[in-house]
């Protein structure tokens, strides 16, 4: 692989993250590396999600440091890390069912497009330039994800895979310098997974995108990521390559059980 | 002529992104233009243009106002009424104050006052969702008329609040005849529904519907709730407030606060989810059909009961025109819950094939 890892561009410092009484995270740390895919596993109720969302600024912590990009913040904010080029998908598909799969993507470039609602309005000179040339981008992705038969389809009337790859494809549209995927793969059979395994490679190797991921299937998790962090209720169990993870005792435990 | 693409190739974006990318719809809003500015002034009569076309028109810039608030950026509104009510009164304030003031800047003016009262009675909409907006924008219906009752000065002291609008004229010319109001009021609409499409097809209009369908993705893609509510509920104000200014000014001639009611709310409501709720065509199908269906009960009922040799008395007939219009109103709610513009969607898409549908 050309790609080459990078320094550290993020770096979580003792996260601590609760809803009332309940702790979602408790004093996480962890970092992730420029260009790298890092996998972030652990079973249910981990607070695999929240982690993301705390990186994105969906939640706030209560306590702890992000560093991102030198940048020392006490928690994040949608919209400075939405323009700071992190971009991201959801568990549960998040797109915008009643637009079409090329107003979705579209729409993930919104902060690229500088024109006010009047020059909208007037779909004139800039504002028509601007629409066209965002379009030959989105297109890119379009053609690269290979859903150039659906780009005109309400994304509410596809099927759940192909969901799922529109949800990719408006992330990049974006062209993130950092991609947050919260289970990429879930529900898909073996070949939307190939499928969606190669996306993700490719996004990385092609354009050096960084990818922290979450997943379940254990095989896809260890073949593609450079490192793993496991959590386990809220806590950091394991962290370092997949097979050294995979041979953790706290990791088989936290996934096996283990005898007492 | 049979209506499909079939050789139509598309070889640029610009192409690919028309509003009408079908080259008989294009046609076919031409035609329909044409009819609307040339045939119509020549054979229509007074009562079609006062009973039934400038109203017609006036109510589907305001349900427009309103889909683009409920239908594309899904925030209910129940106050589309007051900020009619707005439009109204400022476009007369202005004409009635200002000296020599031309009436289409009132009428803009009109607009973006509404606009300013619509970013004001929006701003709950950052906190609240759904039902709970809609009872808070029941707010402004209330605050507005009773504000326009109970303060003289914005009806120029007239008993009442009953305002009555001078003639409207543009250099010079004289809108007083019936024909004149009408085509005043078609280019106004038709200026402002092609604006309204060029927002909803751009960015803005997929911000709008990135936060009707998922917020929080919507936030986390760069786009700020806050400013695009508020830009939401300043458009829809103003296309409302454009709208209560023509009802005003060319449609009724005098308005009184009473006028712009609850009810006139609930019927313009009704007609986006008639027509089809986040679709510019839709506002114009639901107006139309909200305001015509009664007219034609109003005639057809009558003749029905001739018909039948049973007599019905004119209270039996209103009785039966209010129930056959719910039950029309359910009927279409059931079979098609998008409305009519879905509807009309439909039959384009089943054209395309025939007659081959396999």
């Amino acid at each position: 692989m050309a790609r080459q890892i990078g320094e550290v561009i993020l770096d979580l410092r003792n996260i601590s993250l609760s809803f009332g009484g309940v702790k979602a995270l408790t004093d996480i740390s962890f970092d992730v590396r420029e260009h790298e895919i890092r996998a972030i596993i652990g079973p249910n109720g981990a607070g695999k999600s929240s982690m993301l969302n705390v990186i994105n600024g969906v939640y706030h912590p209560q306590q702890g440091e992000i560093v991102f990009r030198g940048e020392h913040r006490k928690d994040m904010d949608t919209h400075a890390m939405a323009a700071a080029g992190i971009a991201r998908t959801f568990q549960n598909i998040a797109l915008f069912k009643g637009m079409s799969v090329l107003d979705n993507l579209m729409a993930g470039r919104n902060l690229k497009m500088k024109c006010s609602f009047l020059q909208h309005a007037l779909w004139w000179g800039p504002a028509r330039r601007e629409e066209l040339a965002h379009r030959r981008k989105v297109e890119e992705v379009i053609d690269f994800l290979e859903i150039e038969h659906i780009r005109k389809t309400p994304v509410g009337r596809l099927p759940y895979g192909l969901q799922k790859r529109v949800e990719l494809g408006r992330a990049l549209a974006a062209e993130p310098s950092m991609l947050l995927l919260d289970e990429p793969m879930a529900g898909m059979n073996v070949e939307e997974k190939q499928d969606m395994c190669r996306f993700i490679l490719d996004v990385n190797d092609q354009f050096g995108t960084t990818i922290v991921l979450i997943e379940h299937d254990m095989g896809v998790v260890m073949d593609i990521s450079d490192r793993v962090v496991v959590l386990d209720y809220g806590r950091k169990i394991g962290d370092g390559a997949p097979d050294d993870v995979k041979n953790n005792p706290e990791v088989i435990a936290a996934y096996l059980g283990t005898q007492h | 002529m049979i209506y499909r693409e079939t050789g139509q190739f598309k070889t640029s974006y610009a192409a690919d992104q028309q509003i009408f990318p079908i080259r008989q719809d294009r046609i076919g809003i031409l035609l329909l233009l044409a009819v609307a500015f040339l045939v119509v002034p020549a054979v229509a009569g007074n009562y079609w243009f006062n009973a039934i076309l400038i109203p017609f028109l006036i109510f589907s810039l305001a349900a427009l106002g309103l889909n683009i608030l409920t239908g594309y950026a899904g925030q209910l509104s129940l106050g589309s009424a007051a900020f009619m009510a707005v439009g109204a009164y400022a476009a007369y304030n202005f004409q009635v104050r200002i000296e020599g003031m031309p009436i289409l800047l009132s009428f803009i003016l009109a607009g973006l006052t509404a606009a300013g009262v619509g970013i004001l009675f929006g701003l709950p909409s950052l906190r609240i969702k759904g039902f709970y907006l809609a009872v808070a924008t029941l707010a402004a219906q209330f605050f507005i008329v009773w504000c326009l009752t109970k303060f003289p000065y914005l009806s120029n002291n007239s008993s009442s609040g009953v305002i009555s609008v001078p003639n409207v004229e543009i250099l010079g010319f004289t809108f007083d005849t019936p024909q004149s109001r009408y085509l005043l009021v078609l280019s106004i609409v038709a200026v402002l529904a092609l604006l309204a499409k060029n927002m909803v097809r751009s960015t803005t209009g997929r911000a709008w519907m990135a936060v009707r369908d998922m917020d929080v993705a919507a936030e986390v893609i760069g786009i700020r709730l806050m400013r695009t509510k508020l830009l939401a509920f300043a458009v829809s104000s103003f296309y409302c407030g454009v709208a209560g200014a023509l009802y005003a000014f060319c449609y009724l001639g005098s308005v009184e606060p009473d006028g712009f009611s609850l009810d006139l709310s609930f019927k313009i409501l009704f007609m986006i989810i008639v027509g089809g709720v986040g679709s510019i065509l839709g506002s114009f199908l639901g107006a139309a059909f909200i305001l015509l269906l009664p007219i034609f009960l109003d005639i057809a009922l009558p003749a029905l009961s001739d018909l039948l040799g049973l007599p019905f008395g004119s209270a039996t007939v209103s009785h039966i025109q209010l129930m056959v219009f719910g039950a029309l109103i359910m009927f279409f709610l059931i079979v098609e819950p998008h409305g009519l513009a879905r509807l009309w969607q439909i039959g384009k898409e089943k054209l395309r094939l025939w007659p081959f549908p396999h």
